[in-house]
């Protein structure tokens, strides 16, 4: 037996960083109890921050680790970080919040340290079990997080249905992993793409495809595998729902990009009607479920599923150019969605959390900054220009209507897109209205964290601000698509 | 004699995996059951890669079964684990009764 050589460490140097730092953490909470709950929150923050350091001057060249199990690349290194990002700010939201609700709990930082590995295993996986592992780990930590409040019954039943949910995704994904693996012979994405080919493919690979597309698609909440979105959204923790909208979802999408685009990237005839079918539907579902919403945590959830439906519609485009237009969408919706959840965190009355829309009412006269910066993150997702929302729409739409030259059903899922736009427009634009025409309910607290007040601030003007310098986004994205689309 | 062949194995495990399915959505009595029908997608899954790999001769199948194990035995501790603490907030784990939120 041959001896098998160490492999290179050195890309999956983030990862391992996060793994090692993540399990001290743990340690130290342990030994030290939830007092120390705060620093183990800013040091994982600085753990991140050095993960996403060492990501950033890794470099874009392709680099495969693991026996092609692991690579990192330009695509990789882009989700990574919008995924640190995210996570980053869910710890800052929630480090202030969970003190306040008497919930200082050492694991929320570990957890979502964790959660944070696991996602950027699986955007750097290149292997069905690499891509499984890190689904998995990503999954396991979220569900405890849905649980976080563990004495309230909200919580509790919020994490038992994800984990149910996501533990049925989890088995369709890996029956679809199976039938590929029995029909191409091979695990390894390279491997499979030179197996499966351009060709009509096999009865089972057809098969595979559909089960692994639906399992990746209750990953990312699309129609029609969203059910779960609302009720998660409603019953978990506040600051668990701001860290479900964005890290899982950009990492899920960009999950989603690579498996479609490289392993089965030459058979984009087989799974493009899927992807067009569950982008419809996203996008038309958001619209409308949204529009009798009461409370603003289900309205994100539907707003969310409505944002992933237009995101899908640069990935069925299936060019560099789509790819390209769904990494800048999921970037945008980033800090848009980072930015409504921060205020959705300062609406307090009397040291309650309250999440009613009504709640909002007046908010122009008791709290004008916020009710602007509301109005700002409201006026993007329904993607009103200059705002950066807007842009998001623009660059996945264009490349749709570029690609329908070839594939014209694809001009149809532009129209039914702008139009269920507008439509979502309704439901944001009343929130704007409650909170400046209507007569000023009952005000909230003043006490606002400083990070919570910098991620309002940060996340308005980027979102305000983005046409003026989007160059460093639109290229970053372009060298991200330009490794996932070779040629 | 018939043989048995990879077509049997795929058969077994598809007939399992509907099974699966079935009971996670037909099932509206208890939570556990649930959770049972999950690991039966799973060893269904287990089947399908292990035939696959014994009748290719390759060995990946194998390796990605021993981790779908693995996992398989995190995810039902942390499922029992959720559903513990469920249970002592509401006091049932029957499937009707997980109705607090309605989407």
């Amino acid at each position: 037996m041959t001896p098998v050589p160490f492999p290179d460490l050195l890309p999956a140097l983030p990862e391992i960083l996060l793994a090692v730092g993540g399990m001290a953490l743990l340690m130290f909470g342990v030994f030290t109890g939830d007092r120390s709950s705060r620093p183990i929150a800013w040091l994982a923050v600085l753990l991140m921050l050095v993960a996403g350091a060492l990501v950033a001057f890794g470099g874009g060249a392709e680099r495969v680790t693991f026996f092609g199990a692991f690579v990192s690349d330009a695509f990789s290194s882009f989700a990574k970080m919008l995924i640190l990002l995210g996570s980053i700010i869910a710890v800052l939201l929630g480090a202030d919040q969970n003190e306040r609700d008497g919930q200082a709990r050492f694991e929320y930082p570990v957890l979502i340290v964790f959660a944070t590995l696991g996602m950027m295993m699986m955007v750097s996986a290149s292997d069905l079990i690499a891509l499984y592992l890190g689904l998995e780990l990503q999954s396991l930590a979220l569900y405890v997080l849905a649980a976080f409040r563990r004495e309230t019954v909200r919580s509790t039943e919020a994490g038992l249905k994800y984990f149910v949910l996501g533990a049925l995704s989890s088995c369709m994904l890996l029956y679809g992993a199976s039938l590929l693996y029995g029909f191409a012979g091979t695990t390894d994405f390279a491997g499979l793409a030179t197996t499966l080919g351009t060709g009509e493919p096999a009865i089972g690979v057809v098969f595979g495809i559909v089960f692994l597309a639906a399992g990746l698609a209750f990953k990312v909440s699309a129609v029609p595998f969203h059910m779960w979105t609302p009720d998660v959204y409603e019953g978990a923790p506040t600051p668990v729902t701001a860290f479900f909208a964005i890290a899982p979802k950009v990492a899920a999408v960009a999950l989603l990009l690579r498996v479609m685009m490289e392993p089965l990237g030459g058979l984009v005839d087989q799974w493009r009607q899927i992807i067009i079918f569950i982008s419809i539907g996203s996008m038309v579902l958001g619209a409308f479920a949204a529009i009798n919403q009461t409370n603003i945590k289900r309205l994100m959830a539907y707003s969310s599923i409505g944002h992933v439906g237009y995101a899908m519609v640069g990935l069925a485009a299936g060019t560099a150019a789509g790819v390209r237009g769904v990494l800048i969408y999921m970037a945008i919706y980033l800090f848009m969605t980072a930015g409504t959840f921060a205020i959705i965190l300062c609406m307090r009355q009397k040291d309650r959390m309250v999440e009613g829309i009504a709640d909002l009412a007046g908010l122009s006269r008791t709290r004008p900054m916020l009710a602007l910066a509301l109005a700002i993150f409201m006026f993007s997702m329904a993607g009103i220009p200059p705002l950066s929302g807007f842009f998001g729409k623009l660059y996945v739409f264009l490349a749709a209507i570029e690609a329908a030259r070839d594939y014209p059903a694809l001009y149809t899922l532009a129209i039914v897109g702008v139009l269920s736009s507008v439509v979502g427009a309704f439901y944001y634009l009343r929130i704007v209205k409650i909170m400046y025409f209507d007569e000023p309910a009952e005000g909230f607290d003043r006490s606002v964290a400083g990070e919570v007040k910098a991620i309002i601030g940060v996340s308005a003007v980027v979102t305000m601000f983005f046409f003026l310098f989007p160059a460093p986004l639109l290229s970053a994205a372009a060298t991200a698509a330009a490794a996932l689309v070779k040629g | 004699m018939a043989t048995i062949g990879l077509g049997h194995y795929l058969t077994v495990s598809a007939i399992l995996f509907t099974l699966g399915i079935f009971g996670v959505f037909l099932n509206r009595k208890n939570v556990i059951v649930i959770l049972m029908s999950v690991e039966l997608m799973l060893l269904a899954v287990n089947i399908n890669l292990v035939a696959f790999s014994s009748f290719q001769g390759d060995l990946v199948g194998q390796v990605f079964t021993l981790f779908v194990l693995t996992v398989a035995a995190a995810e039902a501790a942390i499922g029992l684990a959720i559903l513990v603490v469920y249970f002592r907030n509401r006091g049932s784990i029957a499937v009707e009764d997980i109705n607090l939120m309605k989407g």
